[in-house]
């Protein structure tokens, strides 16, 4: 009686670490499993027969590629801009006390609490009076907005963590502002930097809502997904969809073996 | 510029620093002979530092001017003056290795081969085997070293080094003090040293500056500093002093004071402001210049020397020597370091005592100074 409690109580962490872990990765599980379905209809809802057809012809489907590479393209330009923007905005924040720097402050994270569907329709609007051309660059606008801000808030956590008397060792040391910048500031904050990057392109590639409104005729991965489902869902948008899971867990993997070699190379 | 001056000391002409309505350092002159281990001492937040970020260009005084021997270089970015910084937490860079944080100076002025050089500085810090790990993989002594050699190696005129030893434990932070000392000496280079560890500063330096609110209140040879205080600061900063508040009997070559009944006489000499008939004066003596005698040997106690009768308060035994608190008529709290060479045992808390010096080890103060001024900063630091 007492037995399996105590080891429940023992275990609780790992449980439910691992029922955490079952929640968060079953629906990539669910579509991975049904990239490799051959449904009967035009909805791949049902499981049927396994088939490796959707993976043979990934661009099988019309326009789907084409969407993907406009959606890593808009990605790429769209993290390049916020984490330049945002890298720029979070050292003048932090480093520099200039007039309005606390409206700047608080209004740079507005784009992360306003509700995303009030801020599709006003750029809509702003967009539409000053007749812009809707499309690509209407798209890669938008992105750039929303994702400033969580370079922003990646880039100044990470700043405001660096000791000052860094960049004065290296001015000290004959380094002038540029160097200093270059072989001190930049390398120490690269890991903000990195991760509001990435967060950036994330944000960007699966944006849908803001999308929607600003993109004309243009379509973007998310809108074609978006799009199909109305009449059909192709099991190529799956294959899609599992590569990226699988590639960012390449990447995420890669990155974590990269840091532990790196420890084991140099021991205590 | 003058004859007075060598080609590489550091001069500070009239150098100040505000910070709004707040003056971090009063109008301060300065020279800095070339070659010297120099040290400048005060509480936190009296100005040393501040003092010590001047002469690196990373603060720029409000007046006056730096000067490096012939060449004025007050308005020269940090990055232009052949003046390296050791700083308080190192600040070394996390992201390169030792031996890329030892090199860096030496390649941000171009410098191509630098292996030689770097080699030769990982020996002389002893650190020859850590040259591949990163900063946080060394220990605190390891991180300092690697500090001072990071700035060592660009040969610059004059080393900064801003309470270098702050982070380490008492007997690293002796060690280190002997180990800085050593590299000074063979390098030969300029060495300003900031701390508020007066043993510190002693043991390390040939020249003291003691600094107190924004200003230098004396300035010395460690044991000039320590035999003759100018300012009752200095007195209590620098180790402890005994000072009686008495009044002046008669001045003169030999000065004679009375506190509270008990005559006491001291060199003119070693009075830091004239004495006056009938004045006041501040009588300090240093608590090893004292010998303690039981009551009852009273009478061997060699005529001409300075006598106070009291009580012991309390003792504490450390080992080389006990520390007497002595209480008496002329001053509820006088100390005594007595050498454990041959303990009186009737020595103990309450036993009746006297209390006896040579006139020649006591000095003068202006009695108009506060006779507890750095008293606290030292128990605050301690």
């Amino acid at each position: 009686m007492n037995k399996p409690l105590g080891w429940l109580r023992r275990n609780f962490v790992v449980i439910a670490g691992l029922g955490t872990l079952a929640y968060l990765i079953l629906p990539n599980v669910v579509v991975t499993v049904f990239s490799f379905n051959n449904p009967a209809g035009r909805f791949n809802y049902a499981w049927q027969e396994f088939s490796l057809d959707a993976w043979k012809d990934p661009c099988g489907v019309a326009d789907l590629c084409g969407s993907l590479s406009l959606s890593l393209q808009i990605a790429f330009w769209a993290t390049i801009g916020a984490t330049v923007l945002g890298t720029a905005i979070a050292f003048a924040l932090v480093r520099y006390r200039f007039r309005a720097r606390g409206a700047v402050n608080s209004l740079i994270f507005l784009p992360m609490a306003m509700p995303e569907i009030v801020m599709a329709a006003s750029l809509l609007a702003l967009f539409l009076n000053m007749g812009i051309q809707l499309g690509f660059w209407t798209i890669l606008i938008a992105h750039v907005m929303f994702c400033l801000s969580f370079v922003v808030a990646a880039v100044k956590a990470r700043v405001l963590s660096m000791d000052p008397r860094l960049e004065e060792a290296a001015r000290d040391l004959y380094a002038g502002p540029v160097q200093t910048f270059l072989r001190v500031t930049l390398p120490i904050a690269a890991p903000g930097i990195a991760a509001g990057a990435l967060l950036s392109f994330a944000l960007s590639f699966d944006d849908f809502i803001i999308t929607n409104f600003n993109s004309g005729n243009t379509v973007t991965f998310p809108m074609f997904v978006w799009g199909s489902a109305q009449r059909g869902t192709p099991v190529q948008i799956n294959v899609i969809g599992t590569a990226m899971f699988v590639i960012a867990v390449l990447v995420v993997l890669a990155g974590q073996w990269v840091g532990n070699r790196r420890k084991k190379a140099q021991p205590k | 510029m003058t004859d007075k001056t060598a080609s590489g000391d550091v001069r500070l002409a009239g150098i100040s620093k505000h910070y709004g309505s707040f003056t971090a350092v009063h109008p301060l002159d300065l020279t800095i002979p070339q070659g010297s281990f120099f040290a400048l001492l005060g509480a936190s937040g009296c100005g040393k530092t501040t003092t010590l970020r001047m002469i690196a260009g990373l603060e720029e005084p409000s007046t006056g001017t730096v000067s490096l021997g012939d060449r004025e270089v007050t308005h020269l970015p940090p990055y232009k003056r052949p003046v390296n910084t050791v700083f308080q937490s190192y600040a070394l860079f996390p992201h390169l290795s030792i031996y890329e944080n030892i090199a860096f100076g030496l390649r941000r002025r171009g410098i191509k081969s630098v292996k030689k050089q770097v080699d030769d500085m990982l020996e002389l810090v002893q650190l020859g085997q850590f040259a591949q790990r990163k900063p946080h993989q060394l220990s605190g002594g390891q991180q300092q070293r690697v500090a001072v050699a990071r700035a060592l190696i660009n040969h610059p005129q004059v080393l900064l080094l801003d309470e270098p030893l702050g982070a380490l434990d008492l007997k690293l932070r002796r060690q280190m003090q002997l180990e800085l000392k050593r590299i000074q000496t063979e390098v030969g280079i300029t060495f300003v040293h900031v701390t508020h560890d007066q043993e510190e500063a002693m043991t390390m330096a040939d020249t003291v500056a003691v600094m107190n609110g924004g200003r230098v209140e004396q300035l010395g040879a460690p044991a000039e500093l320590y035999e003759n205080p100018r300012t009752t600061f200095v007195a209590n900063f620098l180790g402890t002093s005994n000072l009686i508040e008495a009044s002046v009997e008669s001045a003169g070559t030999d000065v004679v004071v009375s506190a509270s009944g008990t005559t006491l006489r001291l060199p003119g000499q070693r009075c830091s402001t004239t004495p006056r008939a009938g004045g006041k004066l501040l009588v300090g003596v240093r608590p090893e210049k004292i010998s303690l005698v039981h009551a009852d040997e009273e009478h061997t106690v060699a005529a001409g020397r300075n006598k106070i009768a009291g009580r012991i308060a309390d003792s504490s035994f450390i080992g080389v020597s006990t520390q007497y608190v002595i209480d008496s008529r002329v001053c509820p709290e006088l100390e005594v370091y007595a050498q454990n060479i041959e303990r009186d045992a009737r020595l103990v808390p309450g036993a009746e005592v006297v209390l006896h010096w040579n006139p020649e080890h006591t000095f003068g103060l202006d009695a108009a100074m506060d006779i507890d001024a750095g008293v606290e900063t030292v128990e605050e630091s301690a």
